[in-house]
């Protein structure tokens, strides 16, 4: 036996675990709930019509697709300007910002929706602050709303609109501004002739990645929304574990994923996907 | 006629570095004048301070009569070439040639005109249709040179632009470059750290060294002339020998140097005070002479034995161990009287305008 089978074997033992793993706590589950969805109650694509006949089920579906639409906008303007200015601010400084946007990473994402909570509510510090100025009359609706719940998902998406942008730019050749000013661009034109087409595809990878995460998004929509805006994953879980209705909760669980799975064919034809994941 | 460029009293202080140190330099118009100097002497700054992109702790930039100091790249009218050529990744070629077009609002039927033109100027007519990274290095070049030129700007700048390319390249770039400078009339700003180039490409050589002009002239001149050590340093090889001066005579200068007196023909603009001055000779490897027998003509000479002889085809390269100390020596190999090899001993002569006396600045 070579050495390179030997080399080989040990491979694909370190691989054992995690193939198992998956495999059972997983991959069986999650062919269980495509299972369940075409067969409980009754097998057939009864659950799947709902999604057409339901008043209820289209509201939560476009409710996240536009709360998730929304997010992916603000994070990708935000997240931009955070990438640009760490690549053109000192190093020492842009050290500093990036550490901050990774610190995000750390919290716990329960902790931040307790944190707006705290910070949005009708008696929370916003309100008491505005009222105390006189600028308003009476507490603002900031949270266990529409409003509330993008502002919790922009700020949990941030980093992950960050990094990809911050990925690409990085690859943009700082002499491409300069060059265009050169020619007679103003630092305007310079930025959407040249800069912004560079940054296309970081726009495009952080765009996937938000809209994604945003689409299933549970803990923060779930909080801030406060029962009353309500997103899909909040509602599959209900399904599930409120009302005991597993055919409906996995039909949808088995939409979002198909959706999802959609989304990434479609924009495979723009973009490597490969590139998107860090893959390549 | 105003120069092109004029900076006058022109310092960049970055926190405690001064990069550039009140620089005072006039570029005439039509002129192709190279910007030479080691890494960090200032030189780029300096080029960048005329483009724009770095703005002047003190002093003023004019462009003919114009004040430019505080006018923005974009207004300035220059064409600029950067390192690396900073070719548009995403436009093709032909579309990296117009931008500076398109951004004058000139009319779609008109810049393709323009570029058309352009494409035959650089030599590349058929390859308007293709992306930056399709193109070999040299190709990629002529790009960037079309594109800075296209809109007819009074002077190019260019920031060591053949660096990136291979020395054989490099050759046939220079001589295109020579080439498109004379056709056009265009001011050519040329910065570099390689003094093959300047030498080859230059009307005029302008030496920085720690944010100032040490000394600027012809190629000719700076070579053959050298005001100081780092000039003579910089631009060729030299040897160096400290000595003193021992007379000043009508057409000679007399050093001094261990046992021997040197005469050197007495020539324009050679910095020395007065007898017993201090002073550096230098010595151009290839100014210097290898004879087997005590040469009778020339009054410079002295006795050495070969440490080190190296054949390199059209030249012996020769290290010579003498009581002044170690001396290179290059000798055309059909013209050598004799066939250096090591441990020989061997009589080295040079005439008295090969030598160049040299302010010590090291």
């Amino acid at each position: 036996m070579s050495g390179d089978d030997r080399t080989a074997r040990v491979y694909w033992l370190l691989l054992a675990a995690p193939v198992f793993l998956l495999a059972f706590l997983y991959l069986y589950p999650l062919s269980k709930v495509l299972w369940l969805s075409v067969t409980v109650p009754t097998p057939g694509f009864g659950n799947f019509a709902k999604l057409y006949t339901s008043d209820a089920i289209r509201h939560i579906v476009w409710t996240t697709a536009r709360l998730s639409a929304i997010t992916t906008f603000i994070s990708l303007l935000l997240g931009y300007g955070i990438a640009y200015a760490v690549l053109h601010v000192r190093q020492r400084h842009a050290e500093l910002l990036l550490f901050f946007v990774l610190l995000s990473f750390w919290l716990s994402v329960l902790i931040r929706a307790f944190a707006w909570l705290t910070l949005l509510q009708n008696r929370g510090l916003v309100n008491t602050l505005l009222l105390d100025w006189g600028l308003i009359d009476a507490p603002l609706t900031l949270v266990r709303n529409e409003f509330g719940v993008v502002l919790g998902m922009v700020h949990y998406m941030i980093p992950f609109a960050v990094l990809p942008l911050y990925a690409n730019m990085k690859g943009i050749d700082p002499r491409l501004v300069p060059a265009a000013r050169g020619l007679g661009a103003t630092p305007g034109e310079a930025f959407f002739k040249v800069y912004l087409p560079m940054s296309v595809p970081g726009l495009v990878s952080a765009g996937i990645l938000v809209f994604v995460f945003s689409l299933g998004f549970y803990v923060t929509p779930a909080l801030l929304g406060g029962g009353k805006t309500i997103m899909i994953a909040e509602y599959i879980a209900v399904q599930i574990t409120d009302t005991l209705n597993w055919g409906l909760g996995t039909m949808l669980a088995t939409s979002l994923l198909l959706t999802v799975f959609g989304l990434l064919a479609v924009m495979s034809f723009f973009v490597d996907l490969r590139k998107v994941f860090g893959v390549k | 006629m105003p120069a092109a460029v004029r900076l006058e009293r022109v310092a960049k202080r970055y926190g405690d570095h001064l990069a550039v140190d009140d620089l005072s330099l006039e570029i005439e118009a039509g002129r192709f004048v190279t910007l030479l100097g080691p890494s960090g002497s200032g030189k780029t700054t300096l080029l960048m301070m005329m483009a724009g992109f770095v703005q002047p702790t003190s002093g003023a930039i004019y462009a003919g009569d114009r004040d430019i100091t505080r006018v923005p790249p974009e207004h300035r009218e220059f064409g600029m070439v950067f390192q690396g050529y900073a070719l548009f990744p995403n436009m093709t070629v032909a579309e990296n040639i117009g931008f500076a077009l398109r951004i004058r609002k000139m009319e779609r039927d008109a810049v393709a005109r323009e570029v058309n033109r352009m494409l035959d100027t650089v030599r590349l007519t058929s390859l308007g249709a293709r992306l930056p990274r399709e193109l070999s290095g040299g190709q990629q070049q002529r790009v960037a040179l079309a594109r800075a030129l296209i809109f007819n700007p009074k002077v190019l700048l260019l920031d060591e632009p053949l660096s990136a390319l291979d020395k054989k390249l490099r050759a046939g770039l220079q001589e295109e470059l020579r080439d498109l400078h004379q056709r056009l009339g265009t001011t050519f700003i040329f910065v570099t750290h390689d003094q093959d180039e300047a030498l080859s490409m230059s009307d005029e050589i302008v030496i920085i060294n720690r944010g100032h002009i040490v000394q600027r002239g012809s190629p000719k001149e700076l070579y053959d002339r050298p005001a100081s050590h780092f000039v003579a340093d910089f631009l060729g090889r030299s040897n160096f020998v400290d000595g003193t001066i021992a007379a000043i005579e009508d057409d000679a200068i007399v050093c001094s140097i261990g046992p021997h007196r040197f005469r050197q023909a007495a020539a324009r603009g050679t910095p020395i005070g007065g007898v017993g001055d201090k002073v550096v000779l230098g010595l151009r490897p290839e100014k210097l002479a290898l004879s087997g027998t005590e040469p009778a003509d020339t009054s410079n000479r002295l006795r050495g034995e070969v440490i080190k002889a190296t054949y390199e085809g059209a030249d012996y390269h020769v290290r010579l161990a003498t009581d002044i100390g170690s001396m290179q020596v290059v000798v055309p190999v059909w013209r050598s009287a004799i066939e250096p090899a090591a441990g020989a001993h061997v009589w080295l002569s040079w005439t008295s305008d090969a030598s160049v006396i040299l302010r010590d600045d090291r």
